[in-house]
């Protein structure tokens, strides 16, 4: 069997099977969340669209600081963009874009896009598969979750599934992912929400009822035989096709884009009216250990033509959408397990890296550039890596209440704990209005001195009042101390931090209040 | 097409027929091709219930000689008796059999007593399937009940029911003739089909017809016995009743019919002389050695084992290269079912690999061959409760994926050995399939749960069992040799480790570097966890694909 062969013919095998079963309308009343819902959003027919970017992508590459376009320069001689070629976006001074990035570019200044720096999480993992799992689940860095953020949010608004779905009320799958099996993200607490397509071809196959050639042997026979009636249970291939019929044109997308390629499938879907509230599209080539780019032209090379093919897909997908008229049904997001190192090695790559910048994009999402620019050393080491300024379950927080409409004080049981709120999403998409505070506070909320320091330093900060946060990490990423975490009358506190057995090196004070936090670096020396 | 039609149109066959599927001439010369991996799995998965991957190496290391003398043998140890595990709830056994203890010869009691016993003997008899020895015994226990079909609704004394269990397995691997006496003489069977009832004054015909029609003659073209020789056999087999005291059949001389059994021409116009007293009886051996002289019964039970263990088609060339000259052998041997299944598991015909990887999996060789293969973790015997519940939720799985044992759905066996033209593909249809599928998913994930019993696979466990886990491209590559017999070609196998395995990450020794991790420290929970969340859906991936229910 070719490989083309065996992925056209897996696709009824990938739909999970676990999704058939019978057939009643009675589980779905019983979801209090819905009835929520059905009071707060008048119409909820959001989706979000996860882009995983498979590997590490190189933020600092993608969302380049350009008021410290200094020391970016010092640390990645090798792979620096030059500053000149660095895009700009409309209001933005300090932070601009990949050169190979026209789209996001584009989708910026047009009003839709949000652009989120250094996100993570405290005492970050290096390896792939646990920072995948990491960003899958919601889970801290030291904790391990059976269930995946999204399926516990699906399980939460449809109860007891797969008992009871399809039905009258949800006859289309909960979750879809492009690719080869379903994401651990869509993992509930019994089974999977999410259902698979397993490749373009296959899903095109499906809806033209292609049949896959098997041997001219008895086993050949019973195989074609078995793939038969796999294809007539799985319950969901009808909405899918009866979907994609009500779509027969779409807008143009780039050739030879494996994630163009998933994106069209994903409009195509929406736009044909499936219920469908997530998909996950995902691309890999990302973990550019070595010859990121090309030596001669910086803005040239492997990660150029991997934040392309990201930038063209995702400004073909919303043009698509618009033409659709069903752009204001979408939300995007890009994630990656986590960033790359702050210095480029020898061979003209990066190494895993912590925290990353995050793309949202999508009608409803505020234009900004949230948080400030990555603080740099002056002179970055190998073991230099970018602090995080926001929690990934803040921007999964933040989507759930703003996009989903789950109010929140139902955040908690989904996310496990309780982050920020960040402004990403329009209040207009759950009709609640609120003020955009000034995130991007130019005020120094947080000092220490003496700076630098040989055991303790007295930190300073100002919080507005509410829930305040004050946590140090190493270089790493790794979480030294919390010192602050606790409700706050408003104004200004001091803690002192002692630093004595601990190395010395830079370490980075970050503070949380509310939506707005701020990262101060501290030097410690004998 | 049935048999039957096959044969009527025999001669014009090759004009008049589309052959769609390549065929093969080989027949029961001894194999003497490559003995590798491939061999040794097919011939444990159609033999025993999965390839467990200890038994893989234990054979690979042998010829195929010797692999098939070594299945040939019989258990060596006889499985201890079904117990009561059924004081639960408030219920205790009226016939004051204690917990944990066996029933099987205590007095019967009432209904609802002998539907728990029932339970308690299905279970039990999936535990000894799932414990099976390593030789073919067990495998042809099912194959011998799906022969001589008995239903445990109809027999009602769940200690028959066992009985008739310990019968087959007596028998299983002796002799077939002495095996159809011992069935004609077995009380479960006496009672199925109302052998119990016949009498001189107002024979019951009905065991008598099945012996011809299912058990020995078969209903082929040159299968020619008439209504008279069904009722002649069934005079022959009047007067043996039921002892529900000493759970045995007895013979009673007052019932039987003492005059002449005339047969037909198809029996050489043979008589049976009528005796009295307790020579009765003898005519029972009379009767077979009038049956048993007929070539055709042979030939009748090498096409029921070809069916079970091959294929279900037998086209021209297999009923002449196989059929015949293994009904040769049989009879020469004096019906030996070992030197029937001996040349039947060395022919170069049985490791054609046009007869590879062909055969649908039955219910029960699909469940109880995933635990096996997988080496799911069953509670030990001695703790009853506990084993008897998860075998009682394996049991289930296979009976809702239709094939219940102790219960198939009439003496004629299940419809996939018997009704044409669909055959094994009756077992997978829009209901059972999602079945299969659900069950597969829930075990490699949150696990299978049926009346309080969880039964869960190891993804970890069944991969340290591999040769070289830490290496992705053996890991896929072994783990196929085991769960699949359909070829997987390269580029598969690298789909299944790049996309699947890896997640997409682009290094093979990220793998390495997770298994490592796992294997320096197995308390560690998040390198544990790591590992198995690429491993259930690589597994879980591989046993949703068509290719999984092919053996």
């Amino acid at each position: 069997m070719k490989r083309r062969d065996f992925l056209k013919f897996t696709a009824p095998a990938a739909i999970l099977p676990s999704f058939i079963n019978g057939f009643s309308i009675q589980a779905f009343g019983s979801s209090p969340l819905l009835a929520a819902l059905e009071g707060a959003a008048t119409d909820n027919d959001h989706v979000l669209v996860m882009i995983q970017l498979v590997g590490g992508n190189d933020g600092l590459n993608m969302v380049i600081p350009l008021d410290q376009y200094g020391k970016y320069q010092a640390a990645r001689t090798n792979i620096a963009i030059p500053e000149g070629k660095v895009l700009r976006l409309a209001g933005q001074t300090k932070t601009g874009i990949h050169p190979s990035m026209t789209g996001i570019q584009q989708l910026y200044n047009d009003g839709h896009v949000a652009l989120i720096h250094s996100v993570g999480y405290p005492s970050p993992n290096f390896s792939h598969f646990r920072a995948t799992d990491i960003w899958l689940t919601g889970s801290d860095a030291n904790q391990v979750l059976a269930t995946g953020w999204t399926g516990r949010y699906l399980n939460y608004d449809y109860p007891n599934y797969p008992v009871g779905y399809p039905n009258a009320d949800m006859p289309d799958p909960l979750a879809i992912q492009i690719g080869s099996i379903v994401s651990p993200a869509f993992q509930g607490p019994a089974v999977n929400m999410g259902m698979a397509v397993t490749s373009a071809t296959s899903f095109y196959n499906l809806l033209d009822g292609v049949e896959d050639p098997v041997p001219n042997t008895k086993a050949g026979k019973e195989l074609k035989y078995i793939r038969l009636i796999q294809q007539q249970t799985n319950k969901f291939a009808d909405s899918i096709k009866a979907a994609a019929a009500r779509v027969p044109n779409q807008g143009a997308y780039p050739a030879n884009n494996h994630l163009a390629d998933q994106l069209k499938i994903v409009a195509r879907l929406v736009a044909g009216g499936l219920k469908t509230r997530v998909y996950m599209v995902s691309m890999g080539g990302f973990d550019t250990h070595a010859s990121q780019v090309n030596a001669g032209d910086t803005t040239t090379g492997e990660h150029a033509d991997l934040l392309e093919k990201v930038s063209s897909a995702i400004k073909a997908f919303v043009d698509d959408l618009k033409g659709l008229k069903k752009s204001q049904r979408v939300v995007g997001m890009t994630f990656s397990e986590f960033g790359r190192r702050i210095k480029s090695n020898g061979s003209t790559g990066t190494d895993h890296g912590a925290a990353a910048p995050m793309i949202v994009f999508g009608d409803y999402v505020n234009q900004q550039v949230l948080g400030n620019t990555p603080t740099l050393p002056d002179n970055a080491t190998v073991a230099d890596n970018v602090p995080m300024q926001y929690d990934f379950r803040s921007v999964y927080a933040s989507l759930l209440e703003q996009w989903f409409c789950v109010k929140n004080a139902d955040l908690n049981s989904i996310l496990l704990n309780n982050y920020q709120s960040l402004p990403l999403v329009n209040g207009l998409a759950c009709g609640v209005v609120t003020n955009l505070p000034d995130i991007n506070n130019e005020n120094t909320l947080i000092t220490n001195y003496p700076n630098p320091f040989s055991s303790k330093t007295v930190i300073t900060y100002k919080t507005r009042g509410g829930h305040t946060l004050l946590q140090v990490f190493d270089t790493m990423g790794r979480l030294i101390r919390s010192l602050v975490d606790k409700d706050h009358a408003a104004g200004t506190y001091t803690v002192t931090f002692d630093g004595e057995a601990l190395p010395n090196g830079v370490y980075y004070a970050r503070l949380q209040n509310g939506v707005t936090q701020q990262v101060r670096t501290m030097m410690k020396v004998r | 097409m049935d048999r039957r039609e096959f044969f009527a149109l025999a001669p014009s066959r090759k004009k008049t027929v589309k052959v769609n599927v390549a065929r093969t001439d080989t027949g029961l010369n001894p194999y003497t091709g490559t003995w590798g991996t491939a061999q040794v799995v097919h011939l444990l998965k159609r033999t025993m219930f999965g390839a467990v991957p200890a038994d893989v190496r234990h054979f690979e290391g042998m010829t195929m000689d010797a692999a098939v003398e070594e299945l040939l043998q019989t258990n060596v140890n006889i499985p201890a008796p079904p117990v009561n595990n059924y004081n639960t709830g408030g219920y205790t056994d009226p016939t004051g059999v204690a917990p944990g203890a066996p029933w099987v010869t205590a007095p019967e009691g009432d209904n609802m007593l002998d539907d728990k016993r029932r339970f308690s003997y299905k279970a039990w008899w999936t535990g000894v399937m799932l414990n099976q020895e390593r030789n073919m015994h067990e495998k042809l226990v099912l194959f011998w009940h799906n022969h001589f079909a008995t239903e445990t609704y109809t027999i009602k004394d769940a200690r028959f029911m066992y009985a008739h269990n310990v019968m087959l397995r007596q028998n299983a691997m002796g002799n077939f003739k002495a095996l159809t006496k011992a069935v004609t003489l077995d009380p479960g069977m006496l009672v199925y089909l109302n052998g119990y009832l016949n009498e001189k004054t107002a024979a019951d015909e009905n065991y008598a017809r099945e012996l011809m029609e299912l058990f020995t003659c078969g209903k082929g073209p040159d299968s020619q016995y008439t209504e008279l020789d069904v009722r002649a056999a069934a005079r022959v087999l009047t007067g043996y009743r039921v002892d529900k005291v000493n759970i045995k059949s007895y013979f009673d001389p007052t019932k039987h019919d003492i005059n002449n059994k005339q047969f037909s021409s198809w029996f050489s116009n043979k008589v049976i002389t009528g005796k009295t007293g307790d020579m009765g009886t003898t005519e029972l051996d009379d009767l077979l050695n009038i049956i048993f002289l007929q070539q055709e019964v042979a030939k009748f039970i090498c096409r029921k084992f070809y069916q079970f263990f091959i294929y279900y088609e037998i086209d021209a060339a297999t009923e002449a290269n196989v059929i015949t000259p293994l009904a040769d052998v049989f009879r020469s041997n004096n019906y030996e079912v070992k030197a029937l299944l001996r040349a039947l598991f060395k022919s170069e015909h049985f490791y054609d690999p046009l007869n590879m990887s062909c055969l649908i999996k039955s219910p029960v060789d699909f469940t109880v061959g995933l635990c096996r293969e997988y080496g799911v973790q069953f509670a030990p015997a001695s703790d009853y409760a506990k084993a008897y519940a998860q075998w009682r939720a394996l049991q289930a799985a296979a009976s809702s994926q239709q094939q219940n044992i102790g219960d198939p759905p009439s003496v004629s066996g299940w419809d996939a050995y018997h009704l044409a033209p669909q055959f094994h593909e009756l077992w997978i249809n829009t209901d059972t399939l999602p079945k299969r599928n659900m069950l597969t998913d829930l075990m490699i994930s949150t696990g299978y749960t049926y009346g309080g019993a969880t039964l869960s696979i190891d993804a970890i466990a069944f991969a340290d069992r591999l040769p070289n886990p830490s290496d992705p491209i053996a890991l896929i590559r072994d783990s196929l040799a085991i769960l699949y017999r359909m070829d997987v070609s390269d580029a598969t196998k690298t789909f299944l480790k790049d996309k699947i395995l890896l997640q997409g990450q682009q290094q093979d020794y990220y793998w390495t570097t997770a298994w490592n991790a796992y294997k320096a420290d197995t308390t560690n929970a998040m390198n544990k966890n790591t590992v198995l969340k690429l491993l259930n859906p690589l597994y879980k991936y591989i046993m949703n694909l068509s290719e999984y229910h092919l053996a």
